[in-house]
């Protein structure tokens, strides 16, 4: 396959995956195990979620380590083992693409506050975020993909252990917005184009985020601030609502898919989903806008 | 208001911790009555904070501070209120945590600082919390209200364990059920037999507030 770094800058157009805790769930994953913890004794249903996603016509899937940092996997008693979970979760990432996707080290907040509202410094978290990165890029991942981050000093310190430890390998962030615009710590997407761009970061974007409409308007905001810059969007498919006691995300797969052609035309070269998608999402997306028509 | 007021006002607005203890300092030092000092500067900055975050002018950073600032200021005034044998009053007593299963903290913890902040005696029981937990603990203290946050469309569902818990235990009639988290809504509430739902920090002020006809 090609390289990653320059497929991303000359395109075409890259469509990442959709949401990854939720079809676990429909795979068994018992309530209130932690992904990478189950992910250790059970790799097929990984491997098939994995695998849903390049069918449907994913050329970059994430690897299941969204919590796979110390201070997550803590939660789950698994904090001396950072390096044998990432470690994993990549093999079973690279088992399942083949040489039909790339593989991204998916790296997500630490889910605590870094100082003055909370207890890590600064420099901790580098360390943290460094330990991670290290595993998933000895296991091989094409990129560092960091997402869903809403404080924009823990987004510095995921970048910079990531870099500290990349190896050559491409760092992409996305942050999540979901507050008027901002994201909930208060970062405008502005604001983060101009203090993780000039850290050399490969790529930045949005994810997650509240609604469609307000991921759409953080890469419109990117895409002006940054014309030049290479943009990711990632957003949950719409709104959650209930429909006889089940959460339903409220996008089709065909809204996700209009929703990508728009992205594009902002400049986003990566485009997937997050909570809510599935692999029909992800399969009208490739329709609409991937090289791998299914 | 005394100017010393006003200082204080504006520096839990404006979360600066230490200015917010040195003006609680200066407040006893000319003889303000401490509750005075609460009900007229604290209680009041804390609503300004709530509606800033509403509106979108402060976000989760802001809160936090503002919510620092206050507490810095209360350790000052506690004593004080001790040695008159007075008392803020407790506007009502509240079991929060995050469902078993979920080990999502941030929101679970920030509604907890607001309740605490606006007057609330709060006993946060932590993330992943079984329903029995919950149960002991409103039996213990004698809660009336529990805070119940979940973050997963899975650990919902423990939302509703901990309502049938309560109900088994025969404590449902005591406390006012109160949930939140990302995939939540007023729907869900109303399927699960909560009282309320609030879909941040701020609101659940308000909810509690509203559900307790405070």
């Amino acid at each position: 396959m090609e390289d990653f770094l320059s497929r991303l800058k000359n395109g075409p157009v890259i469509v990442a995956d959709g949401a990854m805790g939720t079809m676990l769930q429909a795979a068994g994953l018992p309530l209130g195990t932690s992904p990478e913890g189950w992910l250790l004794e059970n790799p097929d249903p990984v491997v098939g979620v994995h695998r849903a996603y390049v069918e449907a016509g994913s050329e970059l899937i994430l690897t299941c380590t969204f919590g796979g940092t110390r201070t997550r996997l803590e939660r789950a008693g698994l904090h001396d083992r950072v390096a044998e979970v990432n470690r994993q979760a990549a093999e079973i990432a690279r088992q399942a693409a083949g040489e039909q996707a790339y593989v991204g080290g998916d790296i997500g907040p630490l889910g605590e506050f870094l100082k003055p509202l909370g207890k890590i410094a600064y420099e901790e978290a580098v360390d943290i975020f460094a330990e991670q990165a290290g595993a998933l890029v000895q296991a091989g991942v094409d990129v560092l993909y960091i997402e869903t981050m809403s404080d924009l000093n823990e987004a510095r310190a995921a970048v910079e252990g990531a870099q500290r430890v990349a190896n050559g390998i491409p760092v992409t962030i996305t942050l999540s917005f979901d507050s008027h615009g901002r994201t909930n710590m208060g970062v405008k997407p502005e604001q983060a184009v101009e203090t993780l761009l000039p850290l050399g970061v490969s790529a930045i974007g949005a994810n997650c985020g509240a609604t469609l409409e307000m991921t759409h308007d953080a890469i419109a905001r990117m895409h002006e601030t940054a014309p030049e810059a290479i943009l990711i969007a990632k957003p949950n498919a719409g709104k959650p609502h209930l429909v006889e006691r089940q959460v339903i995300y409220d996008a089709t797969p065909a809204d996700m898919a209009e929703r990508a052609r728009e992205f594009v035309a902002l400049g986003a070269r990566i485009v997937g989903g997050c909570c809510g998608s599935t692999s029909e999402h992800i399969q009208a997306i490739a329709q609409a806008i991937g090289v791998k028509q299914t | 208001m005394s100017d010393i007021l006003n200082q204080l006002h504006t520096a839990v607005v404006a979360g600066e911790t230490d200015p917010a203890r040195e003006l609680a300092e200066q407040a006893l030092r000319a003889s303000i009555a401490p509750l005075t000092a609460i009900d007229e500067a604290l209680n009041p900055a804390m609503e300004i904070v709530g509606g800033k975050y509403e509106t979108g002018e402060y976000f989760i950073p802001d809160l936090v501070m503002a919510a620092e600032a206050m507490k810095a200021a209360m350790q000052v005034f506690e004593p004080a209120l001790m040695a008159r044998q007075e008392e803020r009053q407790v506007l009502g007593t509240v079991v929060i945590g995050t469902v078993e299963g979920d080990i999502h903290e941030i929101g679970k913890s920030l509604v907890a600082t607001m309740l605490s902040a606006a007057g609330f005696q709060v006993h946060d029981l932590g993330v992943d919390v079984p329903a029995s937990r919950f149960v002991e603990q409103v039996r213990e203290t004698g809660a009336n209200v529990v805070g119940l946050s979940a973050l997963l469309t899975t650990t919902m569902l423990g939302q509703e364990a901990v309502v049938e818990a309560l109900q088994e235990a025969g404590l449902r009639d005591q406390v006012k059920v109160v949930i939140g988290g990302a995939p939540a809504g007023p729907e869900w509430a109303e399927t699960i037999g909560a009282d309320g739902y609030a879909e941040n920090a701020n609101e659940a002020v308000g909810v509690v507030k509203q559900l307790l006809g405070i």
